[in-house]
This record gives C-alpha cells, sequence and structure tokens, in this order.
C-alpha cells in the first residue's frame, strides 16, 4: 500500500536522505530504526507529504504523494514527532476539527469522534484544553486525531516516546489490534518495541536502509547468538580455554572478565553438546549462561560499521 | 469552499479561545473613539460627520492588524502545527485563505463594533449616510490589505515578535507613500508621474478618497490586488 522509490532529500550539502527505497503492504508493521539524525524523521515527512523531495517517489495505495496529495493524504494517518496539536482547543473541539477537515459532518463527525475517544480512552478529559494536559494524554490526543478516519496507512513517528510504561504497552496493544487491516511504519528508539511489534525492520543510517528484514532474522546477526558463557574458578580458567578451543563444534572462544564466551559454530545450539563436554573433561562450572541475541548490540554494530 | 470552511472556523473561533480578541477589539474601540473625541474633537467640531472618526484608522490599523495577523502562520510553525495541517487533505491554497479570510472576518467585526458612533452623529444630526457606508467599505477592504501583508510576513518566520516588526514596518512604509511629506519630498527628485505612480501605491491615498464618499472603481480595484497578491505570494511562501 506504501511504495517508496528512491527518495532523496538534500539541505544545501547535507544529504539528509539518499536513496531510500521500500515497500509496505497490508498486514505489515514496518519498524523503522537509525540513530538520530539517519533520515527516518525526513523519510516519514515525505511520505505524507509534509516535506518535498528532492528527487524520488512515494504512492500511497496508488496515489502518488507529489502528483495527487490530497487524495494521497486521505488515505493516511500521521502522528508527527512530538504530536503537534492546537493547545488552545478543547480535546473534543481538535477532534471535532480535524474530522470536518476530512470531510466527516454532523452525526458522522459525532461518531467518529466519539469511536477515537474512547479507542485512546481520552473520556475523562474530553472537555479539557489541550495545552493543561499531561505528555501521555497530549501524546493519545495526536494517536486520535492520527486514526479518525480509520485510514488504511498509518505513519507513526515515535509513537510511544515520553509515555510511562504502562502507556506504551497500552499503545503497543492498539497498534496490534489495528495491524490486520493496515500498513503501518512506525519509528522508534526502542528496540524491544520492534521485537514485541514489528514484522520488519528497516534501519536507516545516513540516510540510506542498510538493512531490511524480519526482526527474528535482524536478530540472528548478533555475533552472540546461542554463545554460551561459563565460569570456572580463577586458576582453572587457562585450561578451560584451552580445552574447549578444541571442541568441534566450538567456532572460537573469548575470555571476558574472567569468564570464557563460547561462540558456536555457525551459531548452533550446543547447550547440550558443551554440557557433556564440560563433565568429560572435568570441570568446574560455577556458572553456566546461554547468551541470547540482543538487537541493541546487532543495532549497535550495523549503525558504527559505516 | 469544502475545505476552506473548517479552516476558517477554527481560526476564527481561535482568536475568541485566547485573550488576543478580547484586547484587540478593546484597543480598537477606546482608541478609535478617543481619537477621535479628543484630537478630532468630535463633538465641538459641530459637523455631522465620522470624517474626524475615520481618519485615524490607517494609524491605529498600523498597530492593531500585526498585533491580530502576526499569529496566523508563525504560532504553528513554533508549535509544529503546521506539520499536521500540511498532512491533512488540504490544500496550501485552502490553508491560506481560510486564515486570511477568519482574520479578515475578525478585523471586520471590530470596526463593525464601532456602529454606536454611526448611531451618534444619526441621532445628533443629519449625517450623508452613503459617505459613512464608503468609509466603512473603504476601512473593511483597507484592513483586508493590511491582514495580507501580515499574513504574509507571519509565513516567513515562526517568531510572533518578528513577524509583528515586519509587517509594522512595511506597512508604514506603504502608508508613508501618500503623505505630502514624503511625496513632496519624490516630486522634487523624480519625474511627476513617476512620483504619482508611487503616490498611487499608498494605501492611504486610496482610502482618502473613498473618506469623502467618492467609490472609485480603481480604489476598490488597488484594495483587492493587494490582497490577491499578498495572498498569493503566501501560497508561494509556503509551498516553496
Amino acid at each position: 500500500m506504501i511504495e517508496v522509490n528512491n527518495l532523496v532529500k538534500h539541505y544545501g550539502a547535507i544529504r539528509a536522505v539518499d536513496g531510500v527505497s521500500f515497500k509496505v503492504s497490508k498486514g505489515d508493521i514496518l519498524g523503522f530504526l537509525g540513530p538520530n539524525g539517519a533520515g527516518k524523521s525526513t523519510t516519514m515527512k515525505m511520505i505524507t507529504g509534509f516535506v518535498t523531495p528532492t528527487s524520488g517517489t512515494a504512492t500511497v495505495k496508488g496515489h502518488s504523494v507529489l502528483e495527487s496529495p490530497i487524495e494521497a493524504k486521505k488515505w493516511m494517518g500521521y502522528l508527527p514527532e512530538s504530536a503537534p496539536v492546537y493547545g488552545e482547543m478543547t480535546v473534543e473541539e481538535f477532534l471535532k476539527f480535524i474530522a470536518e477537515v476530512r470531510q466527516f459532518k454532523w452525526a458522522r463527525k459525532r461518531e467518529k469522534v466519539d469511536r477515537v475517544v474512547q479507542l485512546c480512552h481520552l473520556e475523562s478529559v474530553r472537555k479539557q484544553s489541550i495545552e493543561t494536559l499531561s505528555k501521555g494524554y497530549r501524546q493519545r490526543v495526536g494517536f486520535a486525531q492520527a486514526l479518525i478516519h480509520d485510514p488504511d496507512v498509518l505513519i507513526l513517528d515515535e509513537p510511544t516516546d515520553g509515555l510511562d510504561p504502562n502507556q506504551k504497552r497500552e499503545v503497543r496493544n492498539l497498534i496490534k489490534d489495528m495491524a490486520k487491516e493496515k500498513a503501518i511504519i512506525l519509528s522508534t528508539h526502542i528496540l524491544e518495541e520492534v521485537e514485541a511489534l514489528c514484522n520488519r525492520v528497516i534501519i536507516i543510517a545516513k540516510g540510506r536502509v542498510i538493512v531490511d528484514e524480519t526482526p527474528q532474522k535482524l536478530k540472528k546477526r548478533d555475533t552472540k547468538t546461542n554463545a554460551i558463557r561459563i565460569t570456572v574458578s580463577n586458576s582453572d580458567l587457562e585450561r578451560v580455554e584451552m580445552l574447549l578451543k578444541t571442541a568441534p563444534f566450538v567456532d572460537k572462544v573469548e575470555v571476558e572478565e574472567g569468564a570464557c564466551i563460547v561462540f558456536p559454530q555457525r551459531k548452533h545450539v550446543i547447550d547440550e553438546k558443551l554440557l557433556d563436554f564440560c563433565r568429560e573433561y572435568n570441570m568446574n562450572l560455577s556458572s553456566f549462561e546461554k547468551l541470547h541475541a540482543r538487537l541493541d548490540r546487532v543495532f549497535y554494530d550495523l549503525t558504527t560499521a559505516q | 469552499m469544502n475545505q476552506i470552511y473548517p479552516l476558517f472556523k477554527r481560526e476564527f473561533l481561535a482568536y475568541f479561545r485566547s485573550p488576543v480578541a478580547y484586547v484587540v477589539i478593546v484597543v480598537f474601540l477606546v482608541a478609535a473613539v478617543g481619537l477621535s473625541f479628543f484630537v478630532a474633537n468630535f463633538f465641538k467640531a459641530g459637523v455631522a460627520s465620522l470624517e474626524g472618526f475615520f481618519v485615524f484608522f490607517p494609524w491605529l490599523f498600523l498597530l492593531l492588524i500585526p498585533a491580530s495577523g502576526m499569529r496566523l502562520w508563525s504560532e504553528e510553525k513554533r508549535a509544529g502545527t503546521w506539520e499536521l495541517l500540511f498532512t491533512l487533505p488540504v490544500s496550501t491554497s485552502a490553508a491560506v485563505m481560510g486564515k486570511f479570510l477568519a482574520a479578515w472576518l475578525f478585523i471586520s467585526l471590530a470596526i463593525v463594533l464601532t456602529f454606536p458612533m454611526a448611531i451618534t452623529v444619526g441621532y445628533l444630526g443629519n449625517p450623508d449616510w452613503g459617505v459613512i457606508a464608503a468609509s466603512y467599505t473603504g476601512s473593511i477592504l483597507m484592513a483586508g490589505s493590511y491582514l495580507g501583508v501580515c499574513s504574509l510576513t507571519s509565513a516567513l518566520t515562526k517568531n510572533q515578535v518578528v513577524s509583528f516588526i515586519i509587517s509594522v514596518l512595511v506597512l508604514a512604509i506603504i502608508l508613508f507613500l501618500g503623505f505630502s511629506v514624503f511625496t513632496d519630498f519624490l516630486n522634487a527628485w523624480l519625474p511627476v508621474w513617476l512620483a504619482d505612480a508611487i503616490t498611487n501605491f499608498s494605501f492611504y491615498t486610496h482610502y482618502d478618497s473613498m473618506l469623502r464618499g467618492l467609490v472609485h472603481v480603481q480604489d476598490l480595484l488597488f484594495f483587492i490586488s493587494v490582497m490577491v497578491s499578498t495572498v498569493w505570494m503566501n501560497i508561494v511562501v509556503l509551498e516553496r
């Protein structure tokens, strides 16, 4: 439903976005990752038609954002970063305004507003002016605004930014519940969020897409996938290290803070084999811990390497 | 039109959701009436006319219209809401028109609220209602032209104060083009036709003839073309 083709944006001499292409189809939740200033927000702003690209195209449901922006925007709901809203309006006035701009009138308007107020749990602040609300509520108002017309395409720039852990969870559940019917792009700095929500991840660094795959696959890139951390008494450390290096299923062994990290060959699961091996050579283990693949390590490696 | 209306409504009501509207209206009414009473000697003059009242409008507008127009776009930019606005299915021209019309209606409302002055002259004497109607029309059109300039400068910056100052400066220059101090200076230096042409760009030249009850097509066209061109530039600036 979203097609992005070779988007480029220059700000003077700076290439903020440098040839980004991808597709998002119905049912996808695409996680947009990248260090600050990598071009995530700029890419989103180009898809939503707020920033005009230097070159390249973006289409939403077949409507080019550049050539028929109004048509394209009708199908999109967008939550900009830090959820800007008209502070002097009440929640209800604001949502009614958005509904009116989206051409809902009278009873339909009321129905749409009621729906998102309920969906985003805004009943208690309905008549309150937005500037008096806490960050969490403001974010939810921004979210409600993006959902008012039940759009097929949702673009969320850091939707859980500034929320407390419970609210984050709530927003994630909300996104998950809607996912089947929609194509969703969300950007975030929280890696667990990507794991919990997304079925695809794109990592952007210096304006380029460096990874586009499933979170599971991405995670497997971690060199410590299925590695095992073993601690033994200090006197025994050297012998254990030498022995482990001889094991056929071991790729390499590293000593780190008085513990051995055993890397399996081709990231296979070696828990049992290794335990047997240790028993065989009478190693006196004081701990045996399987290391899990972690996205933050992959993220660090990928974004600092280039 | 469908697109313009919700934006127009929000912008118009926004004036009344903050103290801006009340301050602008009260200051305008007090200053307009005060000037005509104490400076133009409205009562002592003994003439059933509102000329001594309307004559101060170009000066009052010089401060009050930038005060009510400065927030139009700069506030949107500062708060980031223009990102929201321009990702909704509305065209830039609809957004600019909606805002401009809302602000214009608001200022027209302030002008129309001076109607007790008209009632007063009507009660005390026998004024020429045609002149008064022309003066009101002229004021409203001039207010629209001022506002076009303010809306444009407001789109250039996210700082309301900067927007206010630039508006006042630009408006002051355009206004002064029509005054004798300035035109004498021009006449001394430039050929008459050029000096005349420059003088004709002043709001004052066109407003003045309407105050005397003369509604010329060229005066109406002047104000309308100022509005159209500033609104158009406003759209261009935002679409950049």
